[in-house]
């Protein structure tokens, strides 16, 4: 359990990775490292050189406006759920950020790390789907931004290339009269879930107008469903979430695996699609009571 | 099996307020540094790949897994193991004192981690009740299932670091 041989590069300036990137062809970028390293221990990868960012100046901030929230490369999982601007803007960041493994993980793990990493059972690129937010990748060539659309091609894929360093991730505000909720069944607290759900719900005068939810640990990628058409009544009703869940499961396709068969993650999936739309419903209706009646 | 021609990377940990210099691979992991390299053996090894908790020291005040850093990566940080919970005058600790009190401790092998943690976990919060204290340590296996005593050990060690004046580390 001890990794293969590799060289170590600490650049100082982004400038300085990006060129070690362009030119290795073999580097991996290590920030938080909660994902890497036990891929390295296991031998599971085991490339040539790391890039280690942490010295690099600017990759800390979280920055909030009324549009969104952007956060750079090296801000944990803990600072990025102890951001009181960032919970207000967008609200299912800390939701879905206390779900995220175990405290001493959240310490060390970066956001973005998480979401290059693409591990479909984990909870922030799930998200990053759902809210439709985007990745901003640098090399030398330049940067582009990448929309959470493309972002996650297949299993643990993402669509940073080698020469490229994710710098930042992007989600947008919370839409007004939108809720948000999240929920996950795990065999222990902090662990990788057997089935997570996500979900937005838009609503217009306490009437639901939208709803979007987002899955983990079901498919190979992380999903995401709309599922606002099961909700033409306007309410969350007991008709209306089955038919929601019965919308979503014709959209998703489980998968069989070492922890869960296919038809206990159906009915997780069911269960907590029912469960996810009602609560982010009533935090859609709290939110709206809390800014006064809706003209 | 070692590879003589790998390069090592020079660097300074300090570590319970002692600076060490040493010389590794950049594949060594921090908790093997402060094992074979510093000879500091409390920190213990369990999954190597941040499953069980056994590891977990504090580094500029926060608890991280030692398995999952590199030490190269730590280089200038402030890293405290399960030594530096002593008191300086030789005593017990609070949460040590309350392991010792409600038998948190059986074989011994998740002590170190779940002393860190919790050490940590209650400057963070001094009052838990039982459900946060259970949430402290959910990231800490112990294969004697010892849980119930070491959630009460949680909740002592509050009550003596209130006796002696609010300070739960040394």
């Amino acid at each position: 359990m001890k990794p293969a041989p590799f060289s170590y590069a600490r650049p100082t300036t982004l400038e300085e990775a990006l060129e070690v990137l362009g030119t290795s062809g073999d580097a991996k970028v290590l920030a938080g490292g909660q994902s890497l390293v036990p891929l390295l221990s296991m031998r599971l990868a085991a490339p040539g050189l790391l890039v280690d960012i942490n010295g690099l100046p600017g990759l800390s901030q979280v920055d909030c406006d009324s549009r969104g929230v952007r956060f750079g490369a090296l801000v944990r999982h803990a600072e990025l759920m102890a951001d009181a601007d960032a919970a207000r803007v967008q609200p299912l960041l800390a939701k879905a950020l206390g779900l995220v493994a175990h405290g001493t993980i959240r310490n060390r793990g970066t956001t973005v790390g998480s979401i290059v990493h693409a591990d479909p059972a984990a909870e922030m690129p799930m998200v990053l789907r759902l809210l439709g937010g985007s990745i901003t990748v640098a090399s030398t060539g330049g940067t582009r931004e990448i929309g959470a659309e493309e972002f996650f091609p297949g299993p643990m894929e993402s669509s940073v290339r080698t020469d490229e360093l994710a710098v930042s991730a992007w989600v947008p505000a919370l839409a007004d009269g939108a809720g948000v909720a999240v929920d996950e069944v795990a065999r222990r607290h902090g662990d990788y879930a057997l089935c997570g759900v996500a979900a937005v719900v838009g609503t217009e005068g306490g009437r639901i107008t939208s709803v979007r939810a987002g899955y983990l640990s079901v498919c190979e990628v992380p999903t995401v469903v709309d599922l606002s058409e099961a909700f033409a009544a306007g309410t969350a009703d007991e008709e209306s979430l089955d038919a929601a869940a019965d919308l979503a499961l014709g959209a998703l396709e489980p998968e069989d695996d070492i922890h869960a068969s296919a038809a206990y993650r159906t009915q997780l999936a069911r269960t907590l699609t029912r469960r996810v739309i009602r609560a982010a419903h009533d935090d859609a209706l709290d939110r709206a009571g809390k800014e006064g009646p809706t003209p | 099996m070692t590879n003589d021609t790998e390069e090592l990377h020079d660097l300074r940990l300090v570590v319970n307020g002692t600076p060490y210099e040493i010389s590794v691979p950049a594949r060594r992991l921090l908790s093997d540094a402060l094992r074979h390299d510093i000879g500091l053996t409390g920190t213990h090894v369990g999954c190597e790949h941040g499953v069980c908790g056994a590891c977990t020291i504090r580094m500029d005040g926060k608890p991280i897994r030692s398995c999952l850093l590199f030490a190269v990566s730590a280089q200038g940080a402030e890293i405290t193991t399960v030594e530096g919970l002593t008191r300086s005058d030789g005593e017990l600790g609070p949460v040590q004192q309350a392991f010792k009190e409600c038998h948190g401790l059986q074989c011994g092998f998740c002590t170190p981690g779940f002393l860190t943690t919790i050490t940590a976990g209650l400057e963070e919060n001094p009052r838990p009740t039982r459900e946060e204290a259970v949430d402290m340590i959910a990231g800490n296996l112990c294969r004697c299932t010892g849980y119930q005593n070491i959630v009460d050990a949680v909740l002592r060690a509050s009550e003596i670091a209130d006796e002696q004046g609010g300070e739960v580390s040394a």
